[in-house]
C-alpha cells in the first residue's frame, strides 16, 4: 500500500459489532475490559459426541429483530446476518445516511472465511435425504462467499468497487487494506471488515481435521496463547463491520478522525511447509510500520494473533520481539474471550484496538497466566493496563500462510 | 512515473482444452466444449449439461500427494499457474520472494471436496451430527476457499500479498484487478493471477436449477450455450481455469519478455439493486466501462474489441448490449462483440480470467473468437456479436466485462504492447 501522511490516512467512523463478547461497541468494550470470557458450551448444536464441545457463540442474537430487511432472514446465513446487524450499528455509529452520498462513491469491502456453512449443510441435507427440488432457490446466494458484501451493498446502496476477500483469518486485516486503497482512489465510504459463523457441525467437524483446536473442557483455560498450557484455539463466530471514509469525506461531514486513522498496512505469505527460509510475520509487521512511516517506538500497543498453538506463538513472540525488543512494547490478545472468529477475527480486534486508543487502555488477555518461558513479550494478563496510546499494531495469521499487519493511530 | 502492468504469461485448463495453445485453437475454430455432464449422473436434474474439462492429473503433472491434497479447483489453478510461468520464461527463484505476488479468484472455491466428504460424513445427509472421526486430514482446506491461493502460492514460491477474491461470477476479473493494483502501487513487481472454479458437483446444479438459471436444453447439448441468440434458455455451467504472469512493464522489457498485452484500466460497479437479477438499463456496467476507459485516458472510439460476458440468459445479454451502447455510445455498433461462453461455458469466478486469457490471444493473433451457436440473433440484441466464425480484426484496445450474482460488474481494458493505446497512460487505481 501506498504510504501517506498520516492527517489524509482514512478513518474509521463508525463501529458495528456482532461477537461473542456481546452486541454493540459498549458491550463488547465493557466486556472486554472487565475480561469476561464468552467461551462455554457449543450451544447451536449437540456437541456433545465432538472432541471440541467449547466456542464463543454470539449471545441472544435474534435474526427475526435484528436482520432487515425481514426476509433476508431466510434468504442469508447466519454469517451474514451477524454482518448485516453489525453494519447497521456502525452506520449509525458514524451517524451517516448513505442515501445523502454519491452512489459510486461507496462501497463495500468484506473478508469471509467459509461462507454460509450452516445453509449449505442445511442445503446439501435436503438434496441428499431428498432430490434436487429440495434445495432451495437462496442457495445460490446465501452460500458463497460474496454473500454479504452482496447484501451490504444492496441494502445501504453503495454502488463503488465492492470486494471480498478470503484470506482466511488475515482476511479481516487485507479487507480494511483494500477499502483504504479505494478512499485512495476516490471513494468517500466504505463498509469493511467481515464476520464468520461456521458452528454447525459440518462446519465444526472441518475445522477439527486441522489439529489446531483446543479439546480442553475448562473455558477459562481451553485457550490460553503464549501460556505453556496452550493447546490450540477454540472457535468462535461473529465480528464486526466498520465504516472507513476518506479523511476529506470525513472532515467535510463534521465527523473529524473518528475513532481513529487506517495508517499502513502490509501483507505476505509463508514459505511453503518444510522450508528454511523465514516466517512472514517479522517482515511484514516492519512494512505495514514502513507503510505507516512510524518506528517501532511509536507503536504503544500489538494486538496479538495469538494462534494458541506453541510453535506459533513461539513464532510470533519472536518476530515481536525482533522488531520491538525483549518487553518493549504491551501485546495483548482479547481474542481469548470470544475464540477465534476467523474472517471477523481481525475486524474485531481491530475495533478493539480503536477502543483502546480512544481511552488510553489496554485490554487484557484473559485466561493466559503467564507468557511461557523463553518468550519475551510484555504480555497484558489480568487487569486492563491504563497508558497514554498514539498508535496499535494489529496482527493477524491464517491457515496456510496468510499474514497481515495494520497499522492504527488515534 | 506510474507503473504499468503487462502480461507475460498465461495458462489455461478450460473445457475441451489443458493449455493455452489448444485454448486459443479452440477458440479460434469456433468449437463448443458443452456436452451431457458425467462428472455425476446428471438424471434427476433439470440442467443435464455442462462444459467439463477432460483432466487427466497425472498427464497434467500432479504429484499423488498433492492429487490426494488438492480439490479438483485448486488442481486447475496449480497447473494454469506452472504453464502461465513456464509460458513468461521468468526465472521466480532469482526473484525476491516478497515481490512476487498472488491473487486467484473463484466463486465457490472447493465446493466438489466439501461436498464430496458431506456425503460420507453425513451418509448421504442422513445424520445432522457428522462423523467427525472419518474426515480427512485436509477437510478444511476444502471449507476455505483461501486454500486455492495458498496452493499456487506454494507451487511458484511467493511470499509477497497472497489474495484469494471472491466476488461471485466477476472474481476472475476482479482478482486480476487486485493483481494489477499490488504492481502499480508498488508492492509486487510480479504478480501470479488467476481464478479457478470446479463446481460441477450435484449441489451446483440443484441450486442452480432452484432458479433456472442454468439452460434445460439437454437434447442438444452441444449447442446449448447460445449468447444472444433469440432460442437461448440459460447458461451452461462450467469448470476451468487460466492464471495469468503479471509483471511490471520496464522490467519485462529489460528482460525482453514477450509481452501479450498491457492492462490498461480497470473498474468495477456494483449495481446494489439484486442479489441475481439485472435491471435491463445496464447503468452501472456502463458506470464501470466509462471509469476503466477514463483511469485508461482513452475513448469508447479506442476500443476495438468487446469480450462480453455473454452468459446466455436474456437478462444478461440485454443488460449488457444495453450498457455497450451506454457506455460506448455509436462505436458499439461499430465493433465486434463476443462471448467465448458459447464455447467454453460458464465457470462462474473463473471464466472472468478465461475470458482475460482469451483477450490477450485475440491481442496477440489479431483475431476476435466467436460467438459460437449464434444463429437467430435477438431483436433486442442487435450489436455485431460475431456469429459462428472467428473473424481476422486488426485491433489495439480489447474490453473484457463480468457480470455476476451479488451485483458485481467489472470491466478490464487490454492494449497491444506498443500500441497508442498502451502509451496513453494510465493513472493509477
Amino acid at each position: 500500500m501506498n504510504s501517506a501522511r498520516a492527517e489524509e490516512a482514512p478513518v474509521i467512523t463508525g463501529i458495528g459489532i456482532t461477537a461473542p463478547t456481546g452486541i454493540g461497541v459498549e458491550a463488547h468494550w465493557s466486556a472486554v475490559l472487565a475480561g469476561k470470557s464468552a467461551i462455554a458450551a457449543i450451544e447451536r448444536f449437540d456437541a456433545s459426541g465432538y472432541p471440541v464441545r467449547l466456542a464463543g457463540e454470539v449471545p441472544g442474537f435474534d435474526a427475526g429483530t435484528a436482520v432487515r430487511p425481514q426476509r433476508l432472514v431466510s434468504q442469508t446465513d447466519r454469517w451474514t446476518h451477524l454482518a448485516l446487524a453489525a453494519a447497521e450499528e456502525a452506520l449509525a455509529d458514524a451517524d451517516v445516511d448513505p442515501a445523502g452520498l454519491p452512489e459510486y462513491e461507496m462501497a463495500v469491502v468484506t473478508s469471509s472465511s467459509s461462507g454460509g456453512t450452516e445453509f449449505g449443510q442445511r442445503e446439501m441435507t435436503a438434496l441428499y435425504q431428498h432430490a434436487p427440488s429440495w434445495v432451495g432457490a437462496y442457495q445460490s446466494i446465501a452460500w458463497f462467499y460474496a454473500a454479504t458484501t452482496g447484501q451490504l451493498s444492496i441494502r445501504h446502496k453503495m454502488r463503488g468497487p465492492c470486494g471480498v476477500l478470503a484470506c482466511e483469518q488475515a482476511g479481516g486485516l487485507d479487507a480494511i487494506a483494500q477499502a483504504r486503497r479505494l478512499t485512495d482512489g476516490g471513494a468517500r465510504l466504505v463498509l469493511t471488515g467481515g464476520t464468520d459463523a461456521s458452528l454447525c457441525p459440518y462446519g465444526l467437524t472441518a475445522q477439527l481435521s486441522t489439529g489446531r483446536l483446543s479439546t480442553a473442557t475448562d473455558p477459562e483455560r481451553a485457550y490460553v496463547p503464549f501460556d505453556a498450557g496452550a493447546r490450540g484455539y477454540v472457535p468462535g463466530e461473529g465480528g464486526a463491520i466498520l465504516v472507513l471514509e476518506s479523511a476529506a469525506a470525513a472532515t467535510a461531514r463534521g465527523a473529524g478522525p473518528g475513532y481513529g486513522r487506517v495508517l499502513g498496512h502490509a501483507a505476505g505469505f509463508d514459505p511453503p511447509p518444510g522450508s528454511s527460509r523465514p516466517r512472514a510475520l517479522r517482515r511484514v509487521a516492519e512494512q505495514a510500520l514502513r507503510a505507516a512511516r512510524l518506528d517501532p517506538a511509536d507503536i504503544d500497543v500489538v494486538f496479538a494473533d495469538a494462534a494458541g498453538v506453541p510453535a506459533d506463538d513461539r513464532a510470533e513472540a519472536e518476530a515481536v520481539t525482533a522488531l520491538f525488543g525483549a518487553r518493549a512494547v504491551p501485546v495483548t490478545a482479547p481474542k481469548t474471550l470470544t475464540g477465534r472468529l476467523y474472517g471477523g477475527g481481525a475486524p474485531l480486534d481491530v475495533a478493539t484496538a480503536l477502543l483502546a486508543l480512544r481511552d488510553g487502555v489496554v485490554p487484557p488477555t484473559a485466561g493466559t497466566l503467564r507468557p511461557a518461558p523463553g518468550l519475551e513479550i510484555d504480555l497484558v494478563t489480568g487487569a486492563p493496563r491504563e497508558c497514554a496510546l498514539r498508535h496499535a499494531l494489529v496482527l493477524a495469521r491464517g491457515h496456510g500462510g496468510f499474514t497481515s499487519a495494520l497499522v492504527l493511530g488515534r | 512515473m506510474s507503473r504499468r502492468v503487462v502480461i507475460t504469461g498465461i495458462g489455461a485448463v478450460v473445457p475441451g482444452a489443458v493449455g493455452r495453445e489448444a485454448f486459443w485453437r479452440l477458440l479460434s475454430e469456433g468449437r463448443t466444449a458443452t456436452r451431457r455432464i458425467t462428472l455425476f449422473d446428471p438424471a434427476p436434474f433439470r440442467s443435464q449439461v455442462a462444459a467439463e474439462v477432460d483432466f487427466d492429473t497425472a498427464a497434467a503433472g500432479l504429484e499423488p500427494r498433492q492429487v490426494r491434497r488438492m480439490d479438483r479447483a485448486a488442481c486447475f489453478a496449480v497447473v494454469s499457474a506452472r504453464e502461465a510461468v513456464r509460458d513468461s520464461g521468468l526465472d521466480l527463484a532469482a526473484l525476491p520472494p516478497e515481490r512476487l505476488a498472488v491473487s486467484i479468484g473463484s466463486a465457490v472455491g472447493c465446493t466438489m471436496g466439501l461436498e464430496e466428504e458431506y456425503v460420507v460424513l453425513s451418509d448421504r445427509g442422513r445424520k445432522w451430527l457428522v462423523d467427525h472421526e472419518y474426515g480427512v486430514p485436509h477437510l478444511y482446506g476444502y471449507m476455505v476457499p483461501s486454500t486455492l491461493a495458498a496452493e499456487v502460492a506454494w507451487e511458484v514460491g511467493a511470499e509477497g500479498p497472497v489474495a484469494l477474491v471472491s466476488t461471485g461470477c466477476t472474481s476472475g476479473l476482479d482478482s486480476i484487478g487486485h493483481a494489477v493494483q499490488l504492481i502499480e502501487e508498488g508492492t509486487a513487481d510480479v504478480a501470479v493471477a488467476g481464478a479457478t472454479d470446479a463446481p460441477l458437483s450435484p449441489i451446483t446444479s440443484a441450486c442452480f436449477d432452484a432458479i433456472k438459471a442454468t439452460t434445460p436444453n439437454n437434447a442438444d447439448p452441444e449447442h446449448a450455450s447460445r449468447p444472444f441468440d433469440r432460442d437461448r434458455d440459460g447458461f451452461v455451467l462450467a469448470e476451468g481455469s487460466a492464471v495469468l504472469v503479471l509483471e511490471e512493464r520496464t522490467a519485462a522489457e529489460r528482460r525482453g519478455a514477450r509481452i501479450y498485452g498491457e492492462i490498461v484500466g480497470f473498474a468495477g460497479r456494483s449495481n446494489a439493486y439484486h442479489m441475481t437479477g439485472l435491471r435491463p438499463d445496464g447503468r452501472e456496467m456502463a458506470e464501470a466501462i466509462t471509469v476503466a476507459l477514463d483511469r485508461a485516458r482513452l475513448d469508447p472510439t479506442d476500443v476495438g474489441y468487446v469480450n462480453a460476458h455473454g452468459s446466455g440468459t436474456k437478462q444478461n445479454d440485454r443488460h449488457e448490449t444495453a450498457a455497450f451502447k451506454r457506455s460506448l455510445g455509436a462505436h458499439a455498433y461499430d465493433i465486434p462483440v463476443s462471448s467465448i461462453k458459447s464455447m467454453v461455458g460458464h465457470s462462474l469466478g473463473a471464466i472472468g480470467s478465461i475470458e482475460v486469457a482469451a483477450c490477450a490471444l485475440a491481442l496477440r493473433h489479431q483475431v476476435v473468437p466467436p460467438t459460437a451457436n449464434l444463429h437467430h440473433p435477438d431483436p433486442q440484441c442487435d450489436l455485431d456479436y460475431v456469429p459462428v466464425t472467428a473473424r481476422d480484426h486488426s485491433m489495439d484496445v480489447v474490453l473484457s466485462v463480468g457480470s455476476g450474482f451479488g451485483g458485481f460488474q467489472t470491466a478490464m481494458l487490454l492494449a497491444r504492447h506498443g500500441s497508442a493505446a498502451a502509451a496513453a497512460g494510465r493513472s493509477g487505481s
